[in-house]
C-alpha cells in the first residue's frame, strides 16, 4: 500500500507540471489582459504595467520565470490585487472552503448514508421510497436554487439565521453548510442505498444472519463495510469537488474563500491567480482521489490483498 | 456519531438563539454597514480605479477638497482655503495648520509635492496620470520629455502653502481635486515598506496604513470584510459621529439584497433591476433614486463601411424610442438621455435634440442608398455578457427591426473580450455606459476628442476638437458652457455614439442612516453621515 502510494505521488508531479504549463498558455491564448478596463488605459501607462510584470518578455521567457517561481514555491503576485501575492490569497481563502467543505462532507455523510442504509434495509417501503425521492429532488435542485431557497425561509421568513457571512454573525456558518452538503448527501444516499442492497444479498450476510448476529451487527460490522465501497469511492472526487465548486454557494453566502478568487481571477485575467488556483486545486483533486482510492483499497479485502 | 449528531444540534441551537442584527447593533454603536459591491483591487489611491475603491478611499484619505454633501461644487478639506490668479492658472492652496496624518504626523504642502510626484512617476504605473496632466510639465515629466520634477507645476511654497501652475485655466480643477488620485499618501511609510514606484509595498495593510483621513485602517480581511475605525487624528474628528464603517464586498446583488433585507447592511450598492419596479409599486421606504452623473449609450464604429455614413448613423439614432426604453425596459427611474453630457453637470444645460421619428429616419436610410431593392446588411451589437444589458439590446434590436427593418444580431461576450474587441474597433455598435469623474461637461466631452482611448468610435472632428480646447483655455464660465454647448451640438449631429439613458443611482438605504445625501458623482464624505433612529 505504502508502495503504491509513493508511486501515485510520484507521478503527481508531471501531472501537475502538464497542467501548469497547460494553463499557462491557455490563460494568454484568451482574449483581453489583466489591465484592460472600462476606462481604458493610455498606451504609456499599459507600457508602465506590462514592464512592473514583466509581461513585456517573451512568452518563453515568462514560463521559464514563471515555473522557476513555482518550483520555489513562488505563485507570483496578484494584477488585480497591487500589493497581494497569489500564495498569500490562496492561504487566506483556503481554510474557509476547507472549512465549508468539511462541514458540508459531515453532512453529506449524516444524512446520504444513514438514508441510504435505511432505505436498503426497509426496501419498497415508504422509508425506502420517501428518503430516495427526497434525494432524487436534491440531486435534480442546483445549489443556486436551494441556497436562495433556504436563507427566504430560515433567513428572512422565520429570521432564525442570518442570511450571509462566515463566522461574523452566531449560525451564518449553518445555510451554507447545508446548501453546499446536500446535493452530496442525495448522492451518497443513492450510493449506499445501492451498495448496501448488493451486499445485502451476498451469502456472508446470510451466513452472519445463520450465525445467530444480531441485525445491528450484521448491518454495522458486516453489510456496511462492503456496502459503503461506493460512498469512498466517491468521496474523493466530491471533496476534490466541493473545494473547487464551492464558488457558487460561496457567492451566495457571501463566503471568503478560494473559490471566488478563481472564478473572478478568470474574469479578471489575473494571470498568475488563475495559474496559482489551477495548480492548487489540481493538486488537491490528485491527492484526494489518491485517498479514497487508498481507502477503498483498504476497506476491499480483495483488492488489499492483491495490493 | 451520536456525538457528532449531538455537536451538531447544539451548534444548530446556538445559531438560532436570538441575538440583535448588525443594523441596529450599528445604531447603538455608531457602526456603518456598507454594501460594497465588490472586493477593492486595494487601498493605494494612486494605484487603484473603480467604486468600491472610492468608497473605502473616502473615508481614509482626504484631498485638497471634499465633495460638497450639501450640493454643488466642492468644500474645503485639506485644504482650509485657496485664491486662484486672475488668468485662471495659478492656485495657492492654505493648509490647514491643524491637518495630520493618521500616525500624528504634520500634514504639509511638501507632502502634496511628493504624493503627486508619485503619481506622475511612469514606472509606478498609475492609471490616473492624466488627472494631474493639466498642470504646467506634468504630462512631460510621465511621458520621459523631462526628467526633472521641479519643471512640474506644483512647489510647496512653506509648510502650509502650495502653489500649482495650469498649463491653460481649468474651471474644473477644484473638483478634481476631491478625486481620490490626487490625494496624498505619507511618504515616509511607503518608502518604509518599497520605492516611490513599488505598487507591490505593503504599506497599504493594517497595521502599516498611513493617510489623513477622517477613519484609519483597522481590519482587511480578503473578500469578507474591512474595517475602518475613527481617526482621533483627523483634523475635524470632532465632527465625525461614526465610530465604525464596515465594507462587505457583496458581488452578488440577489445576495446584498437578502442582507439588506435581513438587516445587515444599512446601505446596499445597488439594487436587483428586476426588483426595482416591484419596490417602486410597493412604495419601500429604503429605495432611493438619485440623480447620477452617467451616461449609457451604444457606440457606432465609424471606421465601418455601413456606419460611416452619418445619415445611417442619424437614422439608427431617430428611429430609437427612449421614452419607452426607460418605462418599459430598464423601469428604475432612468431619464431617457438627448446628449452624452447629463443635463444639469455642474449648471451645463445641453439643448442637443434627438428625435424619436421613425419616418425621418427610413427616410435617411433611403437616402444612404438602402431600400427595398438595396437591403441594408445585417447590423450586430455588441455587449458584455450581463441580463441589463441584453434587455436593453433587445429592445433597441426589435425598435430597429420595426423602424428600419434592419436585421439585428445580439452579440454579448465576457467582459475582456467585450473590451479588448471594442479596443481594436472589432465591432459595428457597442454598449457603453461613461460615469463622471469630476463635475463638469469636460469629463464627457473629453472623451470624444481624437486620440483620447476612451473614444472607440474611430471618429474625430476638428471643429469639435477646438471647440472644447478652447472652452477649457477660457476662464469665463458662461462662455465655457456656450463653447461646450456647440461642441455638443457638432457631437449629436455626427452621432458617432448614441446616447440613450441618463443612470440613477438605485440602491436600499436603512431609514436609520442620516447625512447620506443625494451626490452627482455618488460621493459621500464619511463626517457627514450618523445613524440615528426616529
Amino acid at each position: 500500500m505504502i508502495s503504491i502510494f509513493i508511486k501515485r505521488l510520484l507521478l503527481a508531479i508531471p501531472v501537475l507540471l502538464a497542467v501548469a504549463s497547460l494553463t499557462f498558455f491557455l490563460v494568454k491564448l484568451a482574449p483581453g489582459g489583466p489591465f484592460d478596463a472600462d476606462k481604458a488605459v493610455s498606451p504609456q501607462v499599459l507600457k508602465n504595467l506590462n514592464e512592473a510584470y514583466n509581461l513585456n518578455a517573451s512568452e518563453w521567457e515568462q514560463y521559464v520565470a514563471y515555473m522557476s517561481g513555482i518550483l520555489q514555491g513562488d505563485f507570483g503576485p496578484s494584477f488585480r490585487f497591487p500589493g497581494r501575492s497569489v500564495s498569500e490569497m490562496i492561504a487566506t481563502g483556503l481554510p474557509v472552503t476547507f472549512e465549508l467543505a468539511f462541514y458540508a462532507i459531515l453532512i453529506a455523510l449524516l444524512i446520504g448514508v444513514s438514508s441510504g442504509v435505511l432505505a436498503a434495509l426497509k426496501r419498497n417501503t415508504y422509508l425506502d421510497f420517501i428518503p430516495m425521492a427526497i434525494a432524487m429532488i436534491g440531486i435534480c435542485v442546483p445549489t443556486f436554487l436551494m441556497g436562495p431557497l433556504l436563507v427566504l425561509i430560515f433567513g428572512i421568513n422565520l429570521e432564525i439565521l442570518p442570511v450571509s457571512g462566515w463566522g461574523q454573525l452566531p449560525g451564518d456558518k449553518i445555510l451554507p453548510s447545508i446548501t453546499l452538503g446536500f446535493a452530496y448527501a442525495a448522492y451518497i444516499a443513492r450510493l449506499s442505498r445501492g451498495g448496501m442492497l448488493e451486499v445485502l444479498n451476498q451469502d456472508f450476510i446470510r451466513t452472519a444472519r445463520a450465525k445467530g448476529l444480531t441485525e445491528k451487527n450484521v448491518v454495522i460490522k458486516h453489510a456496511m463495510q462492503g456496502g459503503l465501497i461506493p460512498v469512498v469511492s466517491f468521496l474523493g472526487p466530491a471533496i476534490a469537488g466541493l473545494l473547487a465548486g464551492s464558488f457558487v454557494v460561496e457567492t451566495i453566502f457571501q463566503i471568503p474563500g478560494l473559490g471566488r478568487f478563481y472564478v473572478e481571477a478568470a474574469f479578471n485575467r489575473d494571470y498568475t491567480m488563475i495559474l496559482g488556483t489551477t495548480i492548487f486545486f489540481s493538486a488537491m483533486i490528485v491527492f484526494f482521489n489518491l485517498l479514497s482510492d487508498l481507502a477503498a483499497m483498504w476497506l476491499n479485502p480483495r483488492s488489499r490483498d492483491t495490493s | 456519531m451520536k456525538h457528532l449528531i449531538a455537536l451538531f444540534t447544539v451548534a444548530f441551537l446556538i445559531g438560532c438563539s436570538s441575538s440583535t442584527s448588525p443594523v441596529d447593533d450599528g445604531l447603538e454603536n455608531q457602526i456603518f454597514h456598507f454594501g460594497n459591491g465588490s472586493e477593492p483591487q486595494g487601498i493605494d489611491p494612486h494605484i487603484v480605479t473603480g467604486v468600491p475603491e472610492h468608497h473605502i478611499l473616502i473615508s481614509l484619505c482626504e484631498g485638497l477638497t471634499i465633495p460638497n454633501a450639501f450640493g454643488d461644487g466642492n468644500l474645503p478639506g485639506a485644504a482650509e482655503s485657496w485664491q486662484i490668479s486672475e488668468d485662471g492658472k495659478e492656485y495657492i492652496f492654505n493648509l490647514r495648520k491643524n491637518g495630520k496624518w493618521s500616525n500624528g504626523d504634520e500634514l504639509t504642502a511638501e507632502d502634496f509635492v511628493w504624493s503627486w510626484k508619485r503619481i506622475l512617476t511612469a514606472s509606478l504605473g498609475s492609471q490616473y496620470p492624466d488627472m494631474l496632466y493639466y498642470l504646467v510639465g506634468a504630462s512631460e515629466y510621465h511621458t520621459g520629455l523631462i526628467d526633472d520634477f521641479n519643471r512640474v507645476g506644483i512647489k510647496a511654497i512653506d509648510k502650509y502653502t502650495l502653489k500649482v501652475t495650469l498649463k491653460a485655466p481649468t474651471p474644473f480643477f477644484i473638483g478634481m481635486l476631491s478625486h481620490y488620485s490626487t490625494w496624498p499618501v505619507h511618504k515616509e511609510t511607503v518608502l518604509k515598506h518599497g520605492s516611490i514606484d513599488d505598487r507591490n509595498g505593503e504599506w497599504t495593510r493594517p497595521g502599516n496604513f498611513v493617510c489623513n483621513g477622517a477613519f484609519n485602517l483597522k481590519s482587511w480581511e480578503l473578500n469578507n470584510r474591512i474595517v475602518v475605525e475613527k481617526n482621533p487624528n483627523y483634523w475635524d474628528s470632532s465632527s465625525v459621529r461614526l465610530n465604525q464603517i464596515h465594507y462587505y464586498p457583496v458581488s452578488n446583488v440577489m445576495t446584498e439584497d437578502r442582507m439588506f433585507r435581513a438587516g445587515q447592511l444599512h446601505v446596499t450598492s445597488t439594487l436587483p433591476s428586476q426588483k426595482c419596479p416591484i419596490y417602486i409599486e410597493e412604495n419601500n421606504p429604503d429605495l432611493r433614486i438619485d440623480p447620477y452623473m452617467g451616461t449609457y449609450f451604444y457606440r457606432l464604429n465609424t471606421n465601418n463601411p455601413v456606419l460611416k455614413d452619418v445619415r445611417v448613423r442619424k437614422a439608427l439614432a431617430y428611429a430609437i424610442d427612449r421614452k419607452l426604453l426607460v418605462e418599459k425596459v430598464t423601469k428604475c427611474g432612468q431619464i431617457p438621455a438627448y446628449s452624452f453630457t447629463p443635463p444639469g453637470s455642474n449648471g451645463y444645460q445641453p439643448d442637443t435634440v434627438i428625435p424619436f421619428d421613425p419616418d425621418l429616419a427610413k427616410e435617411l436610410l433611403n437616402d444612404a442608398g438602402y431600400s427595398d431593392d438595396n437591403l441594408f446588411p445585417k447590423l450586430e451589437i455588441l455587449f458584455n455578457t450581463n441580463e441589463d444589458h441584453r434587455k436593453v439590446a433587445l429592445a433597441i434590436q426589435q425598435m430597429w427591426q420595426q423602424n428600419l427593418g434592419i436585421t439585428v444580431e445580439l452579440v454579448n461576450q465576457d467582459w475582456k473580450v467585450y473590451l479588448s474587441r471594442e479596443m481594436v474597433g472589432d465591432f459595428q455598435v457597442s454598449r457603453a455606459g461613461w460615469i463622471g469623474d469630476y463635475e463638469d461637461p469636460n469629463t464627457f466631452l473629453d472623451l470624444m476628442r481624437p486620440n483620447r482611448g476612451n473614444n472607440k468610435t474611430g471618429w474625430e472632428n476638428a471643429d469639435y476638437d477646438s471647440l472644447v480646447a478652447k472652452a477649457n483655455s477660457t476662464n469665463n464660465q458662461e462662455e465655457r458652457y456656450r463653447l461646450l454647448n456647440e461642441a455638443e451640438k457638432i457631437l449629436i449631429d455626427n452621432m458617432p455614439i448614441i446616447p440613450l439613458y441618463t443612470y440613477v443611482r438605485n440602491y436600499q438605504l436603512s431609514s436609520d442612516v442620516k447625512g447620506y445625501n443625494p451626490h452627482i458623482l455618488d460621493h459621500h464624505h464619511p463626517k457627514f453621515i450618523y445613524l440615528e433612529r426616529e
